[in-house]
């Protein structure tokens, strides 16, 4: 569900706009990243904010 | 262009957990860009009623007095340790208290990213049901055989 409401953000965007999301370490962290690249977004970070938790920016292309 | 990969999930439940597990499947599936088909079946009409809460609709004394007794998607029962329906309202608590998509939530994805709903046509017959008592999301009611024709070449699930 994390990417689903990742995806549902994305597609609010205009292209070129950026979307943070914050993200555990662990699946959410391996599969958010991965599945917006195969369609055909760009991760332009990804940076440790503390404890588990990691932002992650997306692009819209 | 290569065609897109296709999800078709008959859901013949209506228990609340088994709701979860085809809107979960159902919106993960069209994130993914996949064409996805809901095909709801007896139990699982209950889930696209439009009226909130147990109501006496349908034609027919026995059609009224079966879709009183199911009250529609915020009123699913648990398919196990249901207690007498109080299951559902914990099972959903500890689900918000977890920051996991509740059964709502899941519904909601699954309608924004297009995935299609299909009504049967036959379950439709048996309980006295029409268009009319549906949610708008539904896009057409279907028989076997069309939903059939719709979900070739994917891959179908049974819930």
């Amino acid at each position: 569900m994390t990417f689903v409401k990742t995806k549902l953000k994305l597609e609010l965007l205009e292209e070129g706009d950026t979307l943070e999301v914050l993200l555990k370490a662990g699946e959410p962290l391996e599969n958010v990243p991965r599945t917006v690249v195969e369609q055909g977004f760009l991760v332009l970070e990804t940076t440790h904010v503390k404890d588990d938790i990691h932002r992650v920016v997306i692009k819209k292309t | 262009m290569s065609e897109k990969n296709k999800l078709s999930i008959i859901c013949m439940s209506g228990d609340f957990d088994k709701a979860i597990a085809v809107f979960t499947l159902a919106s993960g599936a069209a994130a993914v860009n996949y064409e996805v088909n809901l095909f709801f079946t007896f139990w699982g009409l209950d889930i696209l009623k439009n009226k909130r809460g147990r109501r006496f609709i349908g034609k027919g004394i026995l059609a009224r007095f079966f879709n009183f007794l199911l009250g529609g998607r915020s009123n699913l029962p648990l398919s196990r340790l249901n207690f007498a329906g109080l299951s559902p309202l914990l099972m959903t608590g500890l689900m918000k208290s977890r920051n996991v998509a509740t059964l709502t939530e899941l519904y909601d994805a699954a309608v924004a990213l297009g995935v299609n709903f299909y009504a049967c046509e036959m379950a439709m017959h048996v309980l006295g049901l029409e268009r009319a008592d549906f949610v708008p999301e539904v896009k057409d009611v279907l028989g076997v055989a069309t939903f059939l024709e719709l979900s070739k070449g994917g891959q179908t699930l049974f819930i």
